[in-house]
C-alpha cells in the first residue's frame, strides 16, 4: 500500500506560468501521489488558483496566459499539441470555489458529463447519479427530489452537487478551488468528509485559504508564495515543524 | 437661496416622471386608437379573403397578406441563421480584436441605413445585376440584408448575458466548445435571440420603401418566389398617395397593427414557455 501511495499521478516539471509578461507561477516541480490530498496554501495572488487551472488546462480559455514547462498526468505531458482537452477535463474534475448549479435539474447536471462522454444507457447513468451523490454525501437529502431545479438548493449542498457531478465523470484527479470558501461550518465539515472517503479512489489537490482546513483534510501541503512552491511535505510536519521561515510565519498568521 | 426640502423634489420628480410616462402612452394609444377606429369597420371577412378590385378601390388585400408573409418570412428565414451563427462566432469563438471590432462596428452603421438605401441597393443588385426582377426573392434578400445587423446585435446580447460561470462548468465537465454552446449557452440565450427575430419580422413586414423598389407592386397573387407582390405596408402607401381609396387604406393599415400586434403577442408568450421550462 506505501508503495502504491508514492506512485506519483501527476508530475509537474519546470511549471512557468505568465499572464501579459507578469509571472505568476515560477518554476514549478512538484507531483501528486495516487490515493493521497495534497493541500496547497498560501496567501492571495500566489498563484494557487493558477496552478489549479493548469491542471485541467483551464486557463486555455482566457486571454494571455503563456505557459512552458510539463505537466505529465499518468506519464503523457498535458500541453502536447494533441491532448484532448475535454477528455482531460474528465479525468481532472475540478470544483470551483462559488457553486455554478447548471439552470437544470439535479439529475440534468449530473447526467450532463457522462452524456458528453458517450454513457447513454438509462440504468448505468441513474447508477452514476446515485454513486456520485453518496460519494458526495448529498443522496438522503435529494434522493426523493431529482428532478427539481438544482438552483433551489442551498449553498452548501449546491457545492456537494457540483462535487458529485464531478465524481460522475470518475475522474483521476479531484481539483478543488478553495471549495469551502461560501459554505457554513457544517456544509465545510460535510465535503471535508466526503473527501476523506474520495482519497481511496481519486488523487485530490485542494486549494484553500483556511490553513485549519488544510490541516484537517489533507494528506501532504505546499506552501505557495509570490508564484514559487517555498515548502513542500506531510501536512503534519509542515504544521509542527516547518523548515521554512516564510512558512512558518504564514502559518502564525504574521502576513497573508 | 432656501433649500427645497428632499421630501419635495421627490414629489416632482415622481410626478414629472409618471407625467411624461404617460405622454407616451398616450401617443401610442392615440395612433393605435385613431387608425383602428378609422380602419375597423373597413375589415371583413371579405376584405381579408379577396383579390382588390379596381386598383384596391374595391375588394380585399388577400394577395397583399399572402405577399407580406412570403416576403417577410423569406427574410427572416435567410438572416436568421446566418445572423445568429455570426453571433455564436463573435461570442464564443473569437477574441475581440480589430476582426471583432469591424464586423461589430460594420454591423451598427448597417443598422442605421435608411431603408430606401437597402431597396436601392436590391434594386441594382438583386433586381437588376443577378437579373432577379422585382420579386418575392429581392424583396427578401433586400430585407435580410436589412435585418442582419439587428438579428447579429440582439443575438449578440442575448448570448452575452449567460454568466461566464455557466460556461467554465460546462468546460469543466468535460465539453467542447461547440457542446457548451449548443446545450448551455444557446438554450439560456434563446428567448433574447428570438424576441431580436420577432423584433426583425416586424420591421420586415412594416417596411414599405425598399419592398417597393425590390419585390414591386404587382397586385396579383404571387405564385412562385420570383412572381413580383405589393407587402401590405406598400399596399396602404399606394391606396392613400394615389387617393384611391381612404377607407381601404386605414383598414389595411389596421390589418398591419393587428398583425404586428398578434406577433409581439405570441413573441412574449414564446419567450415564457422558454422561461418557464428552463426555471
Amino acid at each position: 500500500m506505501a508503495a502504491e501511495e508514492n506512485t506519483p499521478i501527476i508530475e509537474i516539471q519546470n511549471l512557468t506560468v505568465t499572464h501579459f509578461e507578469k509571472v505568476i507561477l515560477d518554476n514549478l516541480s512538484l507531483s501528486v501521489h495516487k490515493n493521497e490530498r495534497l493541500a496547497i496554501i498560501g496567501p492571495a495572488n500566489s498563484g494557487k488558483t493558477t496552478f489549479l487551472r493548469c491542471l485541467n488546462r483551464l486557463n486555455d480559455l482566457s486571454q494571455g496566459f503563456k505557459v512552458t514547462g510539463k505537466i505529465l498526468l499518468n506519464g503523457r505531458n498535458i500541453f502536447h499539441p494533441a491532448t484532448d482537452t475535454a477528455q482531460l477535463r474528465r479525468k481532472v474534475g475540478m470544483v470551483y470555489a462559488v457553486p455554478v448549479p447548471l439552470p437544470w435539474s439535479i439529475y440534468e447536471n449530473l447526467v450532463y458529463g457522462p452524456k458528453l462522454a458517450g454513457i447513454k444507457n438509462k440504468n448505468r447513468l441513474d447508477e452514476l447519479v446515485e454513486n456520485s451523490l453518496k460519494a458526495a454525501f448529498l443522496w438522503d437529502e435529494v434522493k426523493d427530489r431529482l428532478h427539481m431545479a438544482a438552483r433551489n438548493l442551498s449553498g452548501g449542498q449546491q457545492q456537494r452537487l457540483c462535487v458529485a457531478r464531478v465524481l460522475a465523470l470518475e475522474p483521476e484527479v479531484l481539483v478543488l478551488d478553495e471549495p469551502c470558501s461560501a459554505l457554513d461550518p457544517i456544509s465545510t465539515a460535510k465535503i471535508e468528509d466526503a473527501l476523506f472517503e474520495l482519497k481511496s479512489r481519486h488523487a485530490i489537490v485542494l486549494v484553500t485559504n483556511n490553513t485549519k482546513q488544510a490541516a484537517r483534510a489533507s494528506d501532504r501541503t505546499a506552501f505557495f508564495l509570490m508564484g514559487q512552491l517555498i515548502e513542500m511535505g506531510d501536512t503534519g510536519r509542515i504544521f509542527t515543524n516547518p523548515v521554512d521561515k516564510r512558512t512558518n510565519d504564514y502559518l502564525i498568521g504574521a502576513f497573508g | 437661496m432656501k433649500r427645497i426640502p428632499p421630501a419635495v423634489t421627490q414629489a416632482i420628480a415622481v410626478t414629472c416622471l409618471w407625467a411624461f410616462t404617460l405622454v407616451t402612452l398616450a401617443i401610442l394609444l392615440f395612433i393605435i386608437v385613431y387608425i383602428l377606429i378609422q380602419g375597423l369597420p373597413g375589415i371583413s371577412w371579405e376584405f381579408l379573403t379577396q383579390a382588390p378590385e379596381s386598383m384596391g378601390r374595391r375588394g380585399g388585400i388577400f394577395p397583399m397578406i399572402v405577399g407580406t408573409f412570403m416576403v417577410a418570412g423569406l427574410a427572416v428565414l435567410i438572416a436568421a441563421p446566418i445572423g445568429i451563427a455570426t453571433a455564436i462566432y463573435l461570442t464564443e469563438y473569437t477574441r475581440e480584436g480589430k476582426f471583432t471590432f469591424i464586423v461589430r462596428f460594420g454591423a451598427d452603421c448597417l443598422a442605421g441605413i435608411p431603408s430606401i438605401i437597402y431597396g436601392l441597393f436590391g434594386f441594382v443588385f438583386f433586381a437588376i445585376a443577378l437579373g432577379m426582377g422585382l420579386s418575392v426573392v429581392s424583396g427578401a434578400l433586400t430585407l435580410a440584408l436589412m435585418i442582419l445587423p439587428t438579428i447579429v446585435r440582439t443575438a449578440e446580447e442575448a448570448i452575452r448575458a449567460v454568466p461566464a460561470a455557466y460556461r467554465e462548468a460546462s468546460y469543466g465537465l468535460g465539453s467542447t466548445r461547440w457542446q457548451m454552446v449548443t446545450r448551455v449557452v444557446l438554450p439560456l440565450a434563446l428567448p433574447g435571440i428570438c424576441t431580436g427575430v420577432v423584433l426583425s419580422l416586424g420591421r420586415s413586414i412594416s417596411e414599405t420603401a425598399a419592398v417597393m423598389l425590390t419585390a414591386g407592386s404587382a397586385l396579383r397573387m404571387p405564385h412562385s418566389l420570383s412572381d413580383s407582390t405589393r407587402t401590405l405596408a406598400l399596399h396602404f402607401y399606394i391606396l392613400s398617395r394615389e387617393g384611391l381609396s381612404m377607407d381601404k387604406a386605414y383598414a389595411t393599415a389596421s390589418v398591419l397593427i393587428l398583425l404586428i400586434l398578434a406577433l409581439n403577442l405570441f413573441a412574449y408568450w414564446l419567450m415564457r414557455q422558454v422561461t418557464r421550462r428552463m426555471g
